[in-house]
């Protein structure tokens, strides 16, 4: 570890496991419902989550001795507000389709409990390069859950992954269909998602029983 | 040496073990043990856990054996090769053809249910060190008798797993959890593999079969399968008479199709004081008010025959309770002892929001023909705070009696 001392590596590997955002603090669970029927939805979700945090997190740190304490949640607000503007054009251009299926929630990031939670938190204590790597680390957190999660419900609701059909084609039974299997609708539903969510807590726990609250 | 002393003394001999909870149950489900259950939240007497599952499963049985002659019966009719009869004691009714269809259909619902749901069981039971629950021994015997008859197995299999694990393992073993397991299972049924849980097709053994053929260029004509809910729904005329619903000699789900013997276990049920009279009696209350209601809206005019509600809507109300699963859903589900309200009053209200919200469901949720499962399951939901509401307004009453007493 040359580049990161072992503090600083530890800002980005205790989100991904011990302290992961969603799983241990149970934050930003309303994105992580609503867009992960898809594989391709999840992952450009985390991608503009890593960006909105990554540079919003610099960005309070950068000026985190000029804000009034009494207004900083608005001067939060707009930085992020920024950052998820450039996102939603740049989706807007270039991934139109994919724009369209996140809708809301690329504005809604804005929202985000993760976001807001590691800008009061966080950057506003410590330095730019110390809450660049925070912010990179809880969103990449933020990540891993939602691919996995979207990973399970396209796989087993749609038969595809990324839109591409894994299983055979559900309508000509070829592959796994022609033994009768069949899609599972209910993996396109928000509730599985939670299901899911629930299902990973639960095998993190088992794994690691310092997680378990009395 | 007899099977019980092998069983006794295999449990000695891995007493103390990872597997031992395996092998007490085996012995527990064969013989009677030599002490009876101390635990289990909703065990209010002396009663054993499994006595009172045994008598649930007793009045079961008729609905279990009915529906195993009843899916031949369905079936034999569609393709016209037998008569459609009336009655009870209808002539081709209690045939051994139909019986046989009906065995080859029902017994690998049933066995892949208990095979299953204990199987998940078992395990649970050894990786959590604890007891084997006896609390699947319903459920295993609700699951085949509130599906189509024509489920895939593997779907089925899926479902009661997920049902077992997320129904009720999850939340700490049996008695402890929040919605009942078989409507759980259902639940998932529904909502993942839609075709085969609804529609006008699954209810008849053989329908999507010859729907495959019919598709694959064979000029058989379709079997209709469906429900009387289904031809309300959509305004069509029913051609089965009121006797031939409350006889059960109707398509539906395999067991919940003769309102006769449902009530006939219902009286068991309750002769027995395993299942609350309070629940079953508010349950049909709280359906017939909402039947009443829906009448009233019709002979007010409120609505003309073309809106699509009016079907269902002009249906007389106590037919509701022959029509659909209600009856069934009142007598074997809502009175479910772990996810019901516990207090007298708090049944009551329990029961009544059940049938009230199940005709609701049923009349306005055109995707949803059969609206009773999911009215008892949001009504397990909301049964501790009805419970602790009633409860509260009686310590709250018992306080101020005090006070005037005092004062």
């Amino acid at each position: 570890m040359g580049l990161l001392s072992k503090k600083d590596a530890k800002l980005i590997t205790d989100p991904l496991a011990d302290n992961n955002p969603i799983t241990i603090q149970v934050l930003g669970i309303c994105s992580a419902l609503a867009i992960t029927a898809e594989l391709k939805a999840s992952l450009v979700m985390a991608i503009a989550v890593l960006f909105v945090m990554g540079v919003g997190n610099v960005v309070i740190s950068l000026i985190r001795n000029l804000i009034p304490s009494k207004i900083r949640i608005i001067v939060q607000l707009i930085v992020v507000a920024s950052l998820v503007i450039i996102v939603d054009q740049v989706l807007k251009a270039y991934a139109y389709e994919l724009s369209k299926t996140l809708s809301v929630f690329v504005g809604l990031i804005i929202t985000n409990c993760i976001i807001m939670g590691r800008f009061e938190a966080f950057a506003l204590g410590n330095g730019p390069w110390r809450a660049f790597l925070d912010g990179i680390g809880n969103a990449v957190g933020y990540g891993v859950i939602l691919i996995i999660v979207g990973f399970f419900r396209e796989l087993l609701g749609s038969g595809t992954l990324f839109g591409i059909p894994v299983l055979g084609d559900a309508i000509e039974k070829t592959g796994l269909y022609s033994t009768g299997y069949e899609n599972n609708g209910f993996m396109l539903m928000p509730p599985m998602a939670l299901i899911i969510v629930g299902l990973l807590i639960w095998v993190q726990r088992s794994r690691n029983k310092d997680l378990i609250e009395d | 040496m007899s099977l019980k002393s092998n069983l006794h003394t295999l449990k000695e001999k891995y007493k103390g073990t990872k597997m031992a909870p395996a092998f007490n149950a085996l012995h527990t489900f064969l013989y009677l043990p030599n002490e009876t259950t101390h635990n289990g939240t909703h065990i209010k007497a002396a009663d054993d856990l499994k006595r009172t599952m045994n008598i649930v499963i007793m009045a079961l049985l008729p609905c279990l054996v009915f529906g195993m002659y009843n899916a031949g019966y369905q079936h034999y009719v569609a393709l016209g090769e037998i008569e459609r009869s009336t009655g009870f004691l209808a002539s081709t009714f209690w045939t051994m053809d139909n019986l046989i269809v009906g065995m080859w259909q029902v017994l690998p619902l049933v066995i892949v249910s208990y095979g299953v749901g204990l199987a998940v069981e078992f395990l649970f039971a050894v990786i959590k060190g604890h007891e084997v629950e006896e609390g699947y021994l319903v459920t295993g015997m609700l699951v085949p008798l509130i599906v189509p008859v024509d489920i895939p197995l593997w779907m089925l299999a899926v479902a009661v797993v997920f049902g077992v694990v997320i129904g009720k393992e999850v939340f700490g073993g049996t008695g402890m959890n929040i919605l009942n397991p078989a409507l759980t299972i259902r639940a998932f049924l529904f909502f993942a593999y839609p075709t085969w849980m609804s529609g006008d097709k699954v209810w008849v053994h053989g329908a999507v079969e010859r729907d495959q053929m019919i598709a694959n260029g064979s000029n058989l004509d379709a079997i209709s399968g469906e429900t009387i809910l289904g031809s309300y729904a959509q305004s069509n005329m029913v051609d089965f008479s009121f006797l031939d619903m409350f006889w059960g000699l109707i398509p539906g789900s395999v067991g919940e199709t003769s309102k006769f013997l449902i009530i006939i276990g219902a009286l068991f049920l309750i002769f027995t004081k395993i299942g609350s009279w309070r629940i079953i009696a508010s349950t049909l209350i709280g359906a017939l008010t909402m039947g009443l209601i829906f009448n009233g809206v019709v002979s007010a005019e409120w609505i003309g025959e073309t809106s699509k509600f009016y079907g269902l809507m002009n249906v007389p109300f106590w037919q509701h309770l022959i029509i659909g699963s209600i009856l069934f859903g009142a007598v074997y589900m809502a009175t479910d002892p772990v996810t019901a309200s516990q207090t007298n009053k708090g049944k009551w209200i329990y029961g009544f929001l059940i049938g009230f919200i199940s005709i609701m469901i049923r009349v306005f949720n055109p995707a949803y023909p059969e609206g009773v499962f999911l009215a008892i399951l949001l009504m397990n939901v909301f049964a501790p705070t009805i419970d602790h509401y009633v409860v509260q307004g009686n310590v709250k009453r018992r306080m101020r009696r005090l006070k005037l007493k005092t004062a």
